[in-house]
């Protein structure tokens, strides 16, 4: 049971993982002036919308989480209406942290924006998919010891994982190499999405090699 | 509670740390040897014998061209100001200011010249007044110098004019009195250092300067001009100030060419340029970039000026003069002749002939000034010697075949003329690869002693980490860990010195010190493996022990209880909050930030600037409110802090202090800004009672801060002793310091109903009345001395700086204190049992939060960022010691050390003053005698009284995590420095940097041991007053 569902996890996020190559590769086909650096505006939003769209669709599909008792139609509209906000609080939230950690105020506020969608899509999105609109979970999971099961580490570890690889991308941005992509936001976008790829398939290994000490309490 | 042993083992790690560093900078700062030798007359290398019987009286190596020389010297005069361009329709203040110079140059252009003058780094006046007067290139690092200007020992110009017999007459910046004592036939001095003066020095040249030159006795006038660079430093280049002052100098270079006879040289030069925010020091292209102008009454050149004006190095100055006036070129010059000067007015081929002979001249000067150097000094590379040595040689041999051939009348024109035009190209070959070879190797490393100091540094850091998780209050520990290490250093310090009077050799007291230090490092480990023969290897208890402190569980102490989940989460809130605060400060705290060189897309911010700077009047007093507002802010939160633990109700000296002095220090810094920030002619008849106010008032800052500091040491407690054991009815209202808010009355119910309860309860045993002694204020006793400590020095510290930099020091005060609140907030979440010991991170962030404000106080760690104007803040002449200065400039750049050092052990202090109270009682309050049984009594600070051994070890502790935190930046940056010795960049990135972080570890750790001192100064006040409180 376990091994079967360390196996799924694994498949879902080798999916994610290979969508967002493909979503640095495609569209070079469709447009010729297409690259990730050049363009990396339209790299951002194609690559947030890929990964949220590939999450919810994983989400529907697999349904990792159990199905809230209360399941009417109205009560799932107000959950997605309510998911939809939590989610731009978020990208506003992102972007006030981005900026106080000394992203600039004013000019490229479209850049440091949809980096702030980028890194939601990667944090908050997964955590709206899998333990919906309840900061209470939230808390839980992300404590201590509060994972309950290997969906909730592997978020855990991938959005950690996010986070850092979008920190350690602002590192290359004061040194004087004159690389193209020193230029904000790219090395942090970068930062993250390899943190991300890294988080993906990190988490089911690191699951499957702890799956001994790994138990879970049940609700 | 141990006080000396404490202070004892800090000030002897420091020892290692300062050893450590000035070993490696007495391997790393660069020195050039000095030759003591100096050209003559008789100087084997004359011409040749047909030229020398032609050489006029008073001529020496050359013949003498013109009798007298006049060299002004306008500091600071970039090209851009002397550069005139008719086209430009609406010139900036600094352009098209030297009309007169163009005009010279356009109507007379055989007769003037100007050209641009190439300053060899660093571009700080003293230097380039030695790089101009010995033709020789001073080395990097001395700078620092430029407060107090020494005698130039080596050979040079003025020497040799003295020499000669020359009269030299000197009128304006007093450098160089001390550069060139009693050459001079007359002099004029007048103070350099104010740079807020801008018309003091150039006045007095104006007033001396026309008389003189009338008067006739004098061969060379030297006339240094420094208005223009203490316009740059006060209002930068774009200006209008530096419009009036650059017109004054048009308008005196007219005139004195109306004076200056035929035989007169006049030279108009720039000894560097400046930036865009009108400073100098480094080697930017805008900084070296000066102006030379060259001009007499006789034509000088063959041919017309060039389209573009030439660039001259320097150096180049320093030969040409010599040979115009007929001197020998000093010894040590590696300066190429400007040979255009020497063409004369006779056909192509004469004038090439003399071109010539001076470069045969120069080159044999440079020639012989290389071999010796290099007969004492290693440096210049050999292969490289050789190699000039053959361009030489070869050079030489060609001319004297080519003089044979002349003198044999064997060549015609054409053919001669491309022979010497080729002869003089190799001989400029020369002269510029001998310099070249110069400037690349006068770097001279002592490698082995950068390794010993690096490793001393290094141990001394392992050092501090050690005994951080050794430090006991045991006597066996500092036995061990301090006496007999200390025995050992002196032991091999006394051996070295002994050998030295048995060998007689002068005694280098940094070796002495470093090898003690290192023997006393060697005898610590020593004892240390001695003590603990069975640990496990040191890495291992080094891994082991940074993955403990990594990990964050630590087993809940046994009084804490685990808070509950709603708390938790309320912390956590709060904890978030306080995070998030930290950020915004941290994000303001950017708007402070002045520019580095190497950045020029860098706009310094607009904070650092001065009021005086600001043009617009309403800009300028919106700012002063807001900063006097800022002040007013800040001392009223630290009274009110003082207030709430009950620390402003003594009578005592201090609080009363606090009280009025507090205000009265505002006020006066407030005068000193509205004084020092009007603008200059504004004030018309009132400028002399300014000038006595822009004086009087930072004095009255000085005198009170002092005497508060002063008070602070002589009496620290701020304690409010109210002995009710006479009259035991009264009510206690401790809870706050004034009972006049609401929530006192609240209190008082409680109390009056806890009384009444203990009466009956006393009545009931039958015992007498309790006596109490509330003691408002106990238990922040240590905190309130620190933070009335850090104000006062906050006050002075401002007071250095410009107005506007107030709001960063508001921004650092914040930050402290936000920092402390997330230190114990986090403390308290995680349940620490050791309430002793100061975290790693703790320490490690409130240093990262000193470097911050390094630069959010406007510093960089560049030369040209030094706020010199610090000097003068209640100074308004020059220093007669060069020791104040030093201190107010080093104050100024160090501010955020001093301030963060000092404040150090409130890390310890802040979570004793912060503890909360399980029971909602809250009582700072502390009865020493019957009632220390009462367990829940809120203590606060008293806590660290109850058991003064762990205190005294937990400031050791403390200082000695601060101490390897600021050595582990230390050794960093150590290490940068001796690895890339050889960067293209060391001399204006590495070496800088290191400089400023060593002599800022050298501050913070001096401030440390003070800090920590104070706290042991109130330990002892309040172990004084218990005594008084049990005898009574």
């Amino acid at each position: 049971m376990k091994e079967a569902e360390i196996r799924r996890l694994f498949a879902a996020n080798l999916l994610c993982f290979f969508s967002v190559i493909l979503t640095a590769v495609l569209p070079g086909f469709v447009w010729d002036t297409f690259t990730v650096l050049g363009t990396h505006l339209t790299w951002l939003c194609i690559c947030s919308v890929c990964v949220s769209t590939l999450n919810i669709i994983l989400h529907v599909v697999l349904k990792p989480n159990l199905t809230p008792k209360r399941s009417s139609f109205a009560h799932k509209i107000s959950r997605f209406l309510k998911c939809c906000i939590y989610f731009f609080m978020s990208c506003i939230l992102f972007h006030a942290i981005i900026v106080l950690y000394g992203a600039p105020l004013i000019e490229s506020v479209t850049e440091t924006f949809l980096f702030a969608v980028l890194l939601s899509t990667f944090t908050t999105l997964q955590c709206l998919c899998i333990l919906g609109p309840n900061v209470q979970a939230w808390i839980r999971v992300f404590s201590k010891n509060g994972a309950t099961s290997i969906w909730e580490s592997s978020l855990r570890i991938t959005t950690m994982c996010s986070i850092l690889g979008a920190w350690f991308g602002a590192f290359p941005i004061p040194l004087d190499w004159d690389r193209p992509w020193q230029v904000w936001p790219i090395s942090c976008s970068l930062g993250a999405t390899f943190g991300y790829m890294a988080g993906l398939i990190i988490a089911p290994l690191w699951i499957h090699w702890n799956r001994k000490q790994l138990t879970y309490k049940s609700r | 509670m141990q006080r000396w042993p404490v202070l004892l083992f800090l000030a002897w790690v420091c020892f290692l740390f300062f050893a450590g560093i000035g070993l490696f900078m007495s391997g790393f700062l660069l020195t050039r040897i000095e030759l003591a030798s100096s050209s003559s007359c008789s100087d084997p290398l004359v011409p040749p014998p047909w030229e020398r019987q032609s050489l006029p009286p008073g001529s020496c190596w050359a013949p003498q061209r013109f009798s007298k020389a006049v060299l002004v010297i306008i500091d600071a005069l970039r090209f851009e100001f002397a550069r005139f361009n008719p086209a430009k329709a609406s010139p900036l203040p600094y352009e098209n200011k030297l009309s007169f110079l163009h005009h010279l140059a356009t109507s007379q252009p055989r007769h003037a010249r100007l050209y641009r003058f190439r300053a060899d780094p660093p571009t700080a006046t003293m230097q380039r007044i030695k790089g101009l007067t010995t033709g020789s290139l001073p080395t990097s690092i001395d700078v620092g110098s430029n407060f107090a200007t020494y005698a130039i020992q080596e050979d040079n110009l003025l020497a040799q004019l003295v020499q000669n017999g020359r009269r030299v007459v000197f009128m304006g910046d007093d450098t160089w009195e001390g550069l060139f004592p009693k050459k001079f036939f007359r002099s004029y001095f007048f103070p350099s250092f104010n740079v807020k003066d801008l018309h003091t020095v150039d006045d007095g040249i104006l007033q001396h300067l026309y008389p003189t030159v009338d008067s006739g006795e004098w061969d060379v006038l030297i006339a240094h001009f420094l208005g223009v660079d203490h316009c740059g430093h006060k209002h930068g280049p774009d200006h209008p100030e530096m419009a009036k002052k650059l017109t004054q100098m048009n308008e005196m270079l007219r005139s004195l060419v109306d004076h200056l006879g035929n035989d007169t040289l006049l030279l108009v030069a720039g000894d560097h340029g400046m930036t865009e925010t009108g400073d100098h020091g480094g080697d930017s292209e805008k900084e070296v970039n000066a102006a030379l102008f060259v001009y007499s009454k006789t034509p000088l050149f063959g041919t017309g000026p060039p389209e573009e004006p030439e660039a001259v190095p320097q150096v180049n100055l320093v030969p040409t003069v010599a040979l115009l006036l007929g001197v020998p070129i000093p010894y040590s010059n590696i300066g190429e002749v400007m040979a255009e000067l020497f063409s004369g007015d006779g056909d192509a081929v004469s004038a090439a002939l003399q071109q010539l002979s001076v470069y045969h001249i120069n080159a044999k000067q440079v020639d012989r000034f290389l071999h010796s150097y290099s007969l004492v000094a290693q440096d210049l590379p050999a292969e490289q010697l050789q190699r000039l040595q053959e361009l030489f040689s070869g050079a030489v041999e060609e001319h004297t075949q080519l003089l044979a051939q002349v003198q044999g009348a064997a060549l015609v024109p054409p053919e001669l003329e491309s022979r010497l035009g080729s002869l003089i190209s190799r001989f400029q070959q020369y002269l510029r690869e001998a310099r070249a070879v110069c400037t690349q190797s006068w770097a001279r490393f002592h490698p082995l002693r950068m390794v010993g100091g690096c490793i001393l540094i290094a141990a001394s850091c392992l050092l501090c980490y050690m005994a951080s998780e050794l430090a006991t209050a045991s006597d066996s520990f500092y036995r061990s860990c301090l006496l007999y290490p200390l025995l050992w250093g002196l032991l091999v310090a006394g051996l070295l010195g002994l050998a030295h009077v048995f060998t007689q050799e002068g005694l280098d007291l940094l070796l002495v010190s470093s090898w003690a230090a290192a023997a006393s490092q060697l005898g610590f480990f020593w004892h240390w493996w001695g003590q603990h023969p069975k640990r496990a290897p040191l890495v291992m208890l080094l891994v082991g022990k940074l993955h403990w402190d990594g990990r964050l569980t630590v087993p809940e102490g046994p009084k804490q209880q685990l808070l509950g989940f709603s708390s938790y989460r309320r912390e956590i809130w709060y904890l978030l909050c306080l995070v998030a605060m930290l950020l915004v400060c941290v994000r303001l705290s950017g708007f402070f930030h002045q520019c580095r060189e190497e950045i020029p897309q860098c706009r310094p911010s607009l904070f650092l600037s001065p009021l005086a700077s600001l043009r617009n009047a309403r800009a300028k007093n919106l700012f002063y409110l807001l900063c006097v507002a800022l002040l007013a802010g800040l001392v009223y939160a630290v009274r009110s802090w003082l207030r709430h633990y009950g620390n402003l109700n003594s009578s005592d000296p201090l609080v009363l202090f606090v009280r009025w002095g507090f205000p009265l220090v505002v006020l006066c810094i407030a005068c000193y800004w509205a004084v020092a920030s009007s603008a200059d002619d504004s004030l018309g008849k009132l400028q002399e009672l300014v000038q006595v106010a822009v004086v009087a008032f930072p004095w009255a800052v000085y005198g009170l801060a002092s005497m508060g500091l002063l008070l602070l040491l002589c009496n620290p407690m701020t304690v409010f002793a109210k002995d009710t054991r006479e009259s035991a009815g009264s009510i206690v209202t401790p809870y706050l310091g004034v009972p006049s808010s609401e929530v006192d009355f609240l209190h008082v119910i409680p109390q009056i109903y806890k009384r009444m309860q203990e009466s009956q309860k006393s009545r009931l045993e039958r015992g007498s009345c309790k006596a109490t002694v509330a003691a408002y204020g106990l238990g922040s006793v240590y905190s309130a001395a620190l933070i009335i400590a850090l104000t006062l020095l906050g006050f002075l510290l401002m007071l250095l700086h410009s107005e506007r930099l107030s709001l960063a020091f508001l921004l650092l005060f914040l930050e402290a204190f936000v920092l402390l609140h997330i230190h114990t907030r986090a403390r308290g979440l995680a349940g620490d049992a050791e309430p002793f010991s100061v975290p790693w991170y703790a320490v490690i962030s409130w240093l990262l939060a000193a470097s911050q404000f390094f630069y959010s106080t406007g510093h960089q760690p560049i030369f040209p960022a030094i706020h010199w104007n610090a000097a003068f803040v209640g100074f308004h002449l020059d220093h007669s010691t060069n020791l104040l200065p030093a201190v107010l400039v080093g104050a100024n750049t160090f501010a955020s050390h001093i301030l963060f050092a000092v404040g150090c052990p409130l890390l310890l202090l802040w979570p004793f003053v912060c503890e909360m109270p399980s029971s909602q009682k809250r009582k700072p309050k502390k009865e020493p005698r019957e009632e220390l049984q009462e367990v829940e009594e809120h203590m606060m600070e008293m806590r660290l009284r109850e058991s003064p051994e762990k205190f005294s070890t937990a400031l050791l502790q403390l200082g000695l995590k601060y101490l390897f935190v600021l050595g582990t930046q230390l050794l960093a940056c150590v290490c940068a420095a001796m690895i890339l010795r050889r960067h293209l960049m060391v001399w204006k990135v590495f070496a800088p940097k290191f400089l400023f972080e060593s002599l800022g570890f050298v501050v913070s750790s001096i401030c440390l041991l003070l800090g920590i001192s104070l706290v042991m100064r109130v330990d002892c006040a309040v172990s004084t007053w218990f005594s008084h409180l049990q005898l009574r």
